[in-house]
């Protein structure tokens, strides 16, 4: 792997990671969410 | 070289937006609105967040089944100049890296719309990512003309899953929204097929137009579109709309009849127009879809405000 290729791989894994964690994120405020209002039913 | 090319492409992990694009974002405009549609039509209230879970699970499921759609189309979509940029053919991603992103989309979809919604909804909603993504693209599209109709029935479960996430049961209602998408899909796709029918011969997939030819193609454009018309009214004949949908569906299944007859008549050796009247037909036919689900929504938010009885 040339230096380029791995900086696009680097870039391309942390891009990645990131919507990831975003996705992650979303979900566990989106149960914490559906959580409450079935309690609350 | 081309190899070589591919497989350093392949050795760099998918980018974000090639899964995202893998989802066919387009369509999943189309499968959120009418499972908006379904749900905001549907009698009886729902909590904002569970209405919102509902959708968001309708378009992770269609958004999966496209994924599923596309890793085993790979082959057929590098054939078709339309569709040999998306990711797979394009060797911007592994297969199984579609493959698995695809199951994962469809089980998280069916799994919190049960969880969160309800479990007939989910039901539902898992019979249709099946529905599509096995009987329609590993069995029926690469075997049979009709694969448009049977394919049909995928797209339209979304107002159908809206309607029951809301109300927990199957009534005519929702029947009748399945039935609305089930027959609009033909003459909508196979307008798309007429003036793109070249890379559906090429790829070998048997497309009315291909197997049939021209002229059998058009005649069922517009017998679908006639078996239309009755099938949108229904749901003001039944009693389950008022008015206002009542006379949008009449009008536009109208205009949909209107636009198809010249579609139906003519043979396209002896025109040279570009095929404007298919065109015009696939786009009334995209706009048909919207404004008659619109009128269904505004029917009963009306209603509800009193507005109209």
């Amino acid at each position: 792997m040339t230096p380029e290729e791995e900086a696009e791989f680097i870039r391309r894994r942390k891009s990645r990671n990131i919507v990831l964690g975003l996705v992650l994120g979303f979900f566990a405020v989106l149960f914490y969410a559906i959580t409450f209002v079935k309690m609350g039913a | 070289m081309q190899s070589a090319m591919t497989t350093a492409k392949q050795a760099l992990p998918a980018d974000w937006r090639d899964f995202f694009a893998l989802t066919k974002p387009r369509v999943m405009t189309l499968v959120i609105f009418t499972g908006l549609c379904g749900l905001l039509a549907a009698p009886g209230t729902i909590h904002p967040v569970i209405g919102f879970t509902a959708v968001l699970c309708i378009a992770l499921g269609a958004g999966g089944a496209a994924v599923l759609n596309q890793w085993w189309e790979a082959d057929i979509d590098a054939q078709m100049k339309r569709t040999a940029q998306r990711p797979l053919p394009a060797g911007r991603m592994h297969r199984d890296d579609a493959r698995d992103f695809g199951m994962f989309l469809s089980a998280t979809s069916v799994v919190v719309m049960g969880l969160g919604v309800g479990w007939l909804a989910a039901a539902i909603l898992a019979f249709s990512i099946f529905y599509y993504s096995v009987i329609y693209t590993i069995w029926l599209k690469p075997r049979t003309p009709q694969n448009i109709v049977i394919g049909g029935g995928a797209g339209a479960f979304p107002p159908m899953i809206g309607w029951v996430a809301v109300t927990g049961d199957v009534t005519l209602m929702p029947v009748l929204l399945f039935a609305i998408i089930f027959f609009w899909t033909p003459p909508h796709f196979w307008a798309l097929a007429l003036f793109v029918e070249t890379d559906y011969a090429k790829a070998g997939i048997p497309m009315m137009p291909v197997v049939h030819g021209d002229g059998p193609t058009r005649t069922q454009i517009i017998l679908y579109t006639l078996v239309l018309l009755p099938i949108a009214v229904a749901p003001w004949y039944v009693g389950g709309t008022g008015v206002i949908y009542g006379l949008s569906a009449l009008l536009l299944s109208l205009g949909f009849i209107a636009l198809a007859i010249p579609v139906s008549r003519r043979r396209t050796d002896r025109v040279d127009d570009k095929m404007k009247a298919e065109k015009r037909l696939f786009a009334y036919s995209v706009f048909y879809l919207f404004a008659l689900f619109a009128a269904l929504v505004a029917d009963r938010l009306l209603a509800s405000f009193g507005v109209v009885a």
